[in-house]
């Protein structure tokens, strides 16, 4: 997470380096139904900035890749509507949508060589064989892949293939750039060596970009801002840092990142809440303002803000604190996770610990705490 | 990365396993082949008036030709059957495409005796084909005893050879390609013909080359269905062993339609080699990523 953040915080100034030159994308009550029980995507409106970076993320199912096809004109809409720029391509086929597109197993074809399979695009649109050849060997200079020109798609690797599939994808500067999933067969190194690649393209071209993937470092890593998909609605949309330090709901806290969840007694008053017959106070601005929130609400607090105490007296005032009993601690490197008994059934919390901290064992009584600012209450 | 993870080449011993193929066809292919060669020479004295006799008794190049142009139309028809077919099997449902795989083995599972019979009883004077065309008007078409009608029943026989292969390299084409060409500014059709088309090449080479070599060397539907006035060239090789006797002239024949069709085959296999050693090479990329 450290790596990330650091990450993140030297993109802003990048980003607006870029020449907005992109194109915004509005989906308005975008509905897909395949006549299944409930449908594939229902009702979702989101509008993608010009040069945005925007990530569809969510568990498989949840309706991101189906949205994404519907973009690219893959798919038809049900009902609702897709602007690019203003304009509804809704009933668009999609190659008359101006769209590059990154697939997760590349796609590219078997039977052209580097430099044609970049130059496909450009050829279909009849741009001069002269222009082909300067943009062909731009765009693979722009990926790093300068001599592959002549090579087969099979001659190649998976982390050059996706290269010469991302090249193909940038090089008629379409209006948006649609990424399925397009690190997903790769391995873990290879992985991020990419994802610096896609950012440093994406800050190059200043184009908007729609990425889809299940990954939540990825999205953390990449993105402007995640739109997070469960069951064919989107659950919110913000940057990652919102996502991650601000979610709405139950589903956001724990599909980014590790996350104590404490199911309240009922609902969160605006100062305080009950838990397990304790009451905890409620920092302001610390309450979701998802409706859902005023119902059933829940406590949120990420294991990098709870604090363990041997002695109840450590605990600082104001704090929120729980008692529990260490049941195990897994050595992360530069940290150690302390899983801790709530005395729950079924409930394990979880804190980080200091790796070169060895005053814990595990079965020592303790106290958890955390300051009520670094909660979150979310809607059950 | 990927060659890596490829089996190695099999460990030595393994050539072994091809001696009794091999033993096989040397008693049975080899070895009657090369008599036949002897005998066309005039063994033991050597001379090639039995070839030359070919270009100049002005009817084996007549039946030649005929035979050809026969194969060339079979084939074509089985092809423009065979493709189409193959593309549906590859795009319906395991349950249907059992079915039309059925379908197209049929004529594999029944005796060609049957087969061909059956064929006559159609095509027959007053069968029910003929009668269809006199409805129409066309009253003057023979199917039996003709080129038309051998054609049609060999089309029929020989379609197996043509979708089989087909279907096996239509069904290794990714069709998320065509998505991609579509995604890059294709239309449907354009998708086809610069992605599609040149993947399935490789089966389109072998299912021509199965069928026009089978063709040409057809013997019991042009002897059943067809006339002797209008034979081809199996009819012909038959007929001199057979009836004439003449070893020397029919193994002449012989060897000169087997030299037509390895030259034929060589010339398809180096277009056509290329084509299908790439898309095998899809095939694997594909099932490597799955």
């Amino acid at each position: 997470m450290t790596i990330s953040s650091t990450s993140r915080a030297g993109k802003p100034t990048s980003v607006a380096s870029a020449t907005k030159q992109g194109t915004q994308i509005r989906l308005e009550g975008v509905t897909k139904d395949y006549g299944l029980a409930a449908p594939a995507v229902d009702d979702i409106s989101l509008t993608i900035e010009p040069g945005e970076f925007m990530t569809l993320l969510g568990p498989s199912g949840s309706g991101k890749t189906t949205t994404l096809n519907l973009i690219a004109g893959f798919e038809t809409l049900t009902s609702g509507t897709i602007a690019l720029n203003g304009s509804d391509v809704g009933s668009l086929p999609p190659h008359k949508r101006n769209l590059g597109m990154l697939f997760q197993n590349y796609a590219l074809f078997p039977h052209m060589t580097v430099a044609q399979n970049v130059a496909y695009p450009l050829k279909e649109r009849k741009v001069p064989k002269s222009e082909i050849t300067r943009r062909v060997g731009e765009v693979l200079n722009l990926v790093q892949l300068p001599d592959r020109d002549g090579n087969y798609p099979s001659q190649l690797s998976g982390g050059q293939q996706q290269r010469v599939a991302l090249a193909r994808a940038i090089v008629f500067n379409p209006a948006a750039l649609l990424l399925d999933e397009p690190l997903g067969a790769l391995d873990r190194n290879l992985r991020a060596a990419l994802q610096t690649e896609i950012r440093r393209i994406h800050r190059e071209v200043g184009s908007t970009f729609v990425f889809v993937t299940h990954d939540q470092e990825e999205a953390m890593n990449l993105s402007d801002r995640i739109a997070l998909f469960n069951s064919g609605h989107i659950e919110q949309v913000g940057s990652p840092e919102q996502l991650y330090r601000e979610p709405d709901t139950l589903f956001t806290a724990r599909f980014l990142g590790d996350s104590n969840v404490f199911d309240l007694d009922g609902a969160a008053s605006a100062t305080s809440a009950g838990w397990d017959g304790r009451t905890w106070s409620i920092a302001p601005g610390t309450v979701s303002s998802h409706p859902g929130a005023s119902v059933r609400a829940a406590v949120v607090v990420r294991p990098e803000d709870v604090r363990v105490a041997h002695d109840p007296a450590d605990v600082p005032s104001g704090s929120n604190s729980v008692g529990a009993v260490v049941r195990d601690l897994e050595y992360m490197g530069s940290y150690r996770t302390a899983l801790l008994d709530l005395g729950r059934v079924r409930q394990l919390g979880r804190a980080r610990v200091d790796a070169l901290d060895s005053t814990f064992t595990v079965g020592d009584q303790v106290t958890a705490w955390w300051k009520p600012e670094r909660q979150r209450i979310v809607a059950a | 990365m990927t060659t890596t993870t490829r089996p190695r080449r099999a460990p030595r011993p393994s050539w072994l396993l091809l001696i009794p193929a091999l033993g096989l066809l040397a008693a049975v292919l080899l070895v009657p082949l090369g008599q036949s060669l002897l005998t066309s020479v005039g063994a033991p004295g050597f001379t090639l008036e039995h070839y030359a006799a070919l270009f100049t008794d002005g009817v084996t190049l007549t039946v030649l030709g005929r035979t050809v142009a026969t194969a060339a139309i079979v084939t074509a028809v089985a092809f423009l059957l065979g493709y189409p077919y193959a593309y549906l099997m590859t795009r319906v449902g395991p349950r249907l495409r059992g079915v039309l795989l059925v379908i197209v083995l049929i004529p594999f599972w029944t005796s060609v005796m049957a087969r061909n019979y059956a064929w006559i009883v159609l095509l027959q004077r007053g069968g029910p084909v003929q009668s269809v065309f006199e409805f129409f008007g066309a009253d003057d078409i023979a199917f039996q005893g003709s080129v038309v009608g051998v054609t049609v029943a060999m089309s029929q026989v020989l379609l197996p050879f043509m979708v089989l292969p087909l279907f096996s390299s239509l069904g290794g084409i990714d069709r998320r390609l065509l998505l991609a060409a579509r995604g890059l500014g294709s239309s449907p059709l354009v998708a086809f013909w610069k992605i599609y088309w040149p993947l399935s090449r490789g089966g389109v080479v072998s299912g021509l080359i199965l069928v026009f070599t089978l063709s040409l060397g057809f013997y019991v539907t042009p002897a059943l269905l067809g006339s002797p006035q209008q034979s081809l060239i199996a009819q012909l090789l038959a007929q001199r062993t057979t009836q004439l006797l003449d070893f020397a002239g029919a193994g002449a024949l012989g060897i000169l339609v087997l030299v037509i069709t390895l030259t034929l085959v060589a010339w398809a296999n180096r277009f056509g080699g290329t084509i299908s050693a790439i898309g095998a090479a899809a095939a694997t990329d594909r099932k490597e990523q799955r």
